[in-house]
């Protein structure tokens, strides 16, 4: 995996970053250094080995679906960068 | 000695001997924020009269009852800002309390200020903030660390007698180090992580910044247990973490790993915490060399694992529900990506390209599912070495403080600054960083230098035991710096 394989134009369209060009060569550069660095763990033989998503695994954690107080609509609201009528106002998803 | 110069036990003492109320504490407090904080920059707000209501009904027959403690801006407190560093945050009011709060309060606790940070917790040096750059008590050309920059420099200032940070690769251990204070980060899955604006959910945890083991232990007491809000606490009581303070270190062995004495080491880093082990050993300790093999992948590790989490995490802010949103967006996606690129900084969006990147179609494999199993070894490593012995001492960060802007534009340089502290959080074991000397560098006659204990999961009150027997067998922990009274 050559580190030159790093798109950023392409991989900030699929994470939703608008980017200007200047970032795009600043972070061209700085993160092919960080993948070059990361090219020491390939050296790592890890045949048979588990991944590890977590520290502690934990499988299966439920509580009894019982409801219980929540957030109160105006609290929930109050943060919302355009409400109205009791609801979040959102960009216009379909033509 | 003054108020703003007490320990959280001393400042206990004094409530319950009638010598002081909560209120002259926050008395004390606003007059020492005034006259420092122009200066340090920790604090990114702060509500005097908010606390000192809440000091005026304190009960302090609880065990934290009337004491004030900084919060970093990535915890929610109720309707207060908790921007996380980050202009996407800026009008945000948190909604509701993160349960270590909520934990604080029962314990008589007054949650009081935020404390400035690395955007989204990003970063080794507080630079990264949206909003300004927080300066090490002890010498104002240099950074604090980061990513809980505020969080150590409040307490190194004595602008705050405890304050809360968040460790995800060393955010808690580092900026301790780097600033002269107590820094603990308590095992994964010890502490509730409800309330605490994700980074890495697999690595992140809460914890304080004290002037001593002592407040460590207290403000752990306080903060630790199963919620039910985050199903990756555990349900593990947990002694009273003050219960093993005092004792001495015999029959305690502690593991010299031989990997984190390598050469770009600071030589008077490496130099104090030899002394420091040498200290130990006087106090009964018993020293035994071993040997982490994996800890040079550890920052790679960190980087790929580490910003695939954030990239899912953050996409959370999508200008929709609270955060920026941009003005007339064109489209959905228009809106999406001009929220996000005026509202994150460099660092983060950075972290958000690389995440995405490593778990993208075609590259999962190479680099995330990799990382993973190089994880798992990681784990092992410590797991292993936990059965020989009992803890491990080690520096904390391999330089001292370093002047600001001395590394912003070398983003792999700065993740290097991690190295000593990432393991931890790879492992999910805990640590705490306690002062151990000072160094100089150039026309800065004493910056702190730190000792790292690294304990086995769930063993806090071992740890604290091991660190305050060294802090108490030493001066470090009683210095503090001269603080220019009034400076701007």
């Amino acid at each position: 995996m050559s580190q030159s394989d790093l798109d950023v134009r392409y991989v900030a369209n699929l994470a939703r970053i608008e980017l200007t060009d200047e970032e795009v060569s600043r972070f061209q550069n700085q993160l092919s250094n960080v993948l070059a660095y990361v090219e020491q763990l390939k050296s790592i033989d890890v045949s048979g080995v588990d991944a590890a998503a977590h520290a502690h695994p934990v499988f299966n954690v439920f509580r009894e679906d019982e409801p219980r107080p929540s957030l109160e609509k105006s609290a929930a609201l109050k943060n919302a960068p355009h409400a109205a009528n009791g609801l979040i106002m959102v960009t216009k998803v379909v033509e | 000695m003054e108020i703003f110069e007490l320990s959280v036990s001393q400042l206990l003492a004094a409530y319950r001997d009638g010598s002081l109320s909560p209120v002259d504490a926050i008395d004390a407090l606003e007059s020492r924020i005034q006259s420092v904080d122009p200066a340090v920059q920790a604090y990114l707000s702060r509500d005097f009269s908010a606390a000192r209501a809440a000091a005026a009904s304190a009960d302090i027959s609880l065990p934290l009852g009337g004491v004030p403690v900084g919060i970093k801006d990535v915890i929610n407190v109720l309707g207060e800002q908790c921007t996380a560093g980050s202009k996407i945050l800026e009008s945000y009011r948190a909604p509701y309390d993160a349960t270590v709060i909520t934990k604080l309060r029962a314990a008589g606790a007054i949650p009081f200020g935020r404390l400035n940070m690395d955007e989204f917790a990003m970063g080794s040096s507080t630079e990264n903030s949206a909003y300004q750059a927080t300066r090490n008590p002890w010498d104002l050309s240099r950074i604090p660390g980061g990513s809980s920059g505020g969080s150590a420099a409040a307490v190194a200032a004595q602008e705050a007698f405890a304050t809360l940070g968040s460790d995800t690769g060393g955010s808690i251990r580092q900026p301790a180090a780097l600033c002269g204070c107590v820094g603990l980060k308590p095992s994964y899955g010890r502490v509730s992580r409800y309330g605490l604006v994700a980074y890495a959910s697999s690595l992140d945890q809460i914890g304080p910044f004290t002037k001593t083991t002592r407040d460590a232990a207290l403000l752990l007491n306080a903060i630790v247990g199963k919620d039910d809000r985050d199903s990756t606490s555990l349900d593990l009581p947990m002694d009273d973490a003050t219960s093993l303070l005092g004792r001495d270190l015999t029959g305690l062995k502690l593991g010299i790993p031989k990997e984190y004495f390598v050469d770009g080491m600071d030589s008077q880093v490496r130099a104090a915490v030899e002394a420091a082990i040498r200290q130990c050993e006087s106090l009964g300790a018993e020293l035994v060399e071993i040997s982490l093999p994996h800890t040079e992948c550890a920052v790679g590790v960190y980087y790929i694992v580490a910003t695939a989490e954030a990239s899912a995490n953050l996409a959370r802010f999508d200008g929709v529900r609270y955060g920026h949103r941009a003005a007339d967006p064109k489209n959905l996606l228009d809106h999406y990506k001009r929220s996000r690129h005026e509202g994150f900084g460099s660092e983060v969006k950075r972290r958000i390209i690389l995440g995405t990147y490593v778990l993208s179609s075609g590259y999962y494999d190479a680099y995330y599912l990799h990382a993973q199993k190089v994880r798992t070894l990681m784990r092992k490593d410590f797991t292993d070495a936990f059965e020989k012995v009992d803890a491990i001492i080690c520096p904390t960060s391999p330089d001292l403080a370093f002047r600001l802007g001395e590394r912003t534009d070398d983003p792999l340089k700065m993740y290097l600054a991690d190295i000593f502290t990432i393991a931890a959080n790879l492992a999910g074991i805990c640590g705490i960083s306690v002062p151990c000397g000072f160094g100089s560098a150039d026309d800065a006659a004493r910056l702190p230098i730190g000792l790292q204990f690294l304990g086995k999961s769930f063993d806090e009150p071992r740890l604290l035991q091991i660190a305050h027997a060294y802090e108490q067998s030493t001066p470090w922990h009683k210095e503090f710096p001269t603080m220019a009274v009034g400076a701007a």
